[in-house]
């Protein structure tokens, strides 16, 4: 399985797990693993996802979370899994 | 996964300057000699676009794959002088201006090659090379040069040195900016990924695919979080942050040679600091106390940094190589820059600095009216030191003409800006023309 993680970083406000997902859904990614805090008044998100099917639009998801971020006011990254990994694993 | 593991790569990379400096295609040429030098210079074209067309969008891909940031894509080259054998002068433009024109096609940042290897003795087409740098360097755009004049087994070659401070103030009278995209290696490696040193040795795989890491501003925020602590608690620290910084470099590099279908060649373990603040190595210096770098424990400061930083990457990487150690190019490194202004950096302190890290004199400006046989005497110092402890040094000196200490440099990009800094005005003359050969040390008979 190919996964990837994307992290939201930003000011809360409603909608924003709801605007992340809703692209994701629409790229076909299926969310595997979510994690949510607040950090005072800034929102952090981990999504871990499968993108085993979608692989080869991997870019295409790149700029559609991007443009979401931009619409929520959000930071949104989408990173392949293994850096992850390897930075703390041998 | 674990969120803190997330968040921390996360921060690494977008608020402490984290990249990878280099992905860097080693390439043999020696398959591309033909009976002449325009034959030779066809060929090397044909090669480096069959081979590395693809380099610069796979590294791209990685970028976006992983969110990290390759700086600089680069190719190295067998050296050039080795190419050269059967040409004439105009050959050997031919080939020069083939190797610029091929890298600008396959959109690298750089091509690194333009080199000779004289530490013992100098060939036909070693000394065309050397004499055609003036022409070449000022002429060619991402062309670079290194010229090796000495080595621990070999000893010292004073008539290559005399000749490289003679040739340093003919490329200074064609562009003084020109000087910055050629340096003078005691012990060169065969395997280094950086600029302007990197070429592809003989005894290197056909192609492969070398990583140089960058990240000193990684390394200072961890510092940051044990300030006041004793020395070996910051020595750990380091060592733990190159460990991590260099698994990435591992990942990008394996992956970027996988895609290719090369080999995976080495990580460079090396911090090199970018002119963007908190992207210094200097900061990291004075992170660890030093009110500015240059002052008194400079050096042992920065022996710390350099061997804490090997003693984590030599773990994360499978197979480590270049020049592996911290970087304090002058004009490339903001710290630095201050503290040459300030005057608490000197060149005499640089130089004691670069018996301790890689790698040596490394983009300096000095004063237009330095004399060829002092910038000499530089070079033979810096050999010195290399040939004498068994490491790499290197002497990259840019001579202004027409300003002297007081006046700046602007070499734009990656590069920086560099004070003009003071050089001790008595002659080495003397020493520098009596030629010849300092023989190895006594310890580099080994067997």
């Amino acid at each position: 399985m190919k996964r990837a993680v994307v992290t939201v970083i930003g000011k809360d406000r409603p909608g924003i797990i709801a605007g992340v997902s809703k692209t994701l859904a629409e790229k076909q990614a299926n969310i595997l693993d979510v994690s949510q805090t607040l950090m005072g008044t800034i929102f952090t998100m981990s999504m871990l996802i499968d993108i085993t099917e979608i692989d080869a639009q991997f870019d295409d998801l790149q700029n559609s979370l991007k443009q979401t971020g931009e619409v929520l006011g959000v930071t949104v990254h989408i990173q392949r899994e293994e850096i992850f990994n390897s930075i703390s694993q041998i | 996964m674990d969120i803190k593991k997330i968040n921390e790569t996360i921060q690494m990379i977008s608020e402490e300057h984290f990249d990878i400096r280099t992905v860097t295609m080693g390439l043999s040429l020696l398959d591309c000699i033909g009976a002449n030098g325009q034959q030779t210079a066809e060929k090397v074209y044909e090669k480096i676009i069959k081979k590395a067309g693809n380099l610069v969008a796979t590294a791209r891909q990685l970028e976006r794959d992983f969110g990290v940031p390759i700086v600089n894509k680069r190719i190295s080259v067998t050296p050039i002088s080795l190419l050269a054998g059967n040409s004439d002068y105009a050959g050997l433009l031919a080939i020069a201006h083939s190797l610029d024109r091929a890298a600008a096609a396959v959109g690298v940042d750089f091509i690194g090659g333009y080199s000779a290897l004289i530490q013992k003795g100098t060939t036909p087409s070693e000394k065309m090379l050397i004499e055609s740098l003036p022409e070449v360097l000022s002429k060619t755009n991402l062309l670079m040069s290194s010229i090796n004049v000495a080595s621990t087994k070999a000893g010292i070659n004073l008539n290559a040195i005399r000749k490289m401070g003679e040739t340093i103030k003919d490329i200074a009278q064609q562009d003084p900016l020109a000087n910055a995209k050629l340096v003078v290696f005691a012990n060169a490696v065969e395997d280094n990924p950086f600029m302007a040193g990197a070429f592809h040795g003989v005894s290197e795989d056909d192609a492969v695919i070398n990583v140089g890491v960058s990240g000193p501003g990684v390394v200072k925020r961890a510092l940051e979080t044990v300030r006041d602590q004793p020395i070996d608690v910051v020595a750990e620290k380091i060592k733990t942050t190159a460990f991590k910084i260099t698994r990435i470099g591992q990942l990008i590099g394996t992956l970027t040679a996988q895609k290719l279908g090369l080999p995976f060649g080495i990580v460079d373990l090396s911090l090199a600091p970018t002119p963007a603040r908190g992207d210094s190595v200097a900061e990291v210096l004075e992170e660890i106390g030093l009110e500015q770098v240059g002052t008194q424990g400079t050096t042992a400061a920065l022996m710390l940094l350099n061997d804490a930083v090997k003693k984590g990457g030599v773990m994360a990487s499978q197979r480590v190589g270049g020049l592996s150690g911290a970087f304090i190019p002058v004009s490339e490194d903001a710290g630095m820059i201050d503290a040459a202004v300030a005057g608490t950096l000197t060149i005499s302190k640089l130089e004691a600095m670069t018996a301790v890290c890689s790698v040596g004199l490394d983009m300096i400006a000095i004063p237009g009216d330095t004399p060829a046989t002092t910038i000499s005497a530089m070079i033979a110092d810096e050999a010195a030191i290399g040939v004498q402890n068994n490491k790499t040094t290197a002497v990259r000196v840019i001579p202004v003409p027409g300003k002297g200490v007081g006046d700046e440099i602007d070499f734009g990009g990656l590069l920086g800006r560099a004070p003009i800094m003071p050089v001790i005005n008595r002659s080495s003359e003397k020493f520098i023309s009596r030629g010849g050969h300092i023989p190895a040390p006594i310890h580099s008979f080994k067997n």
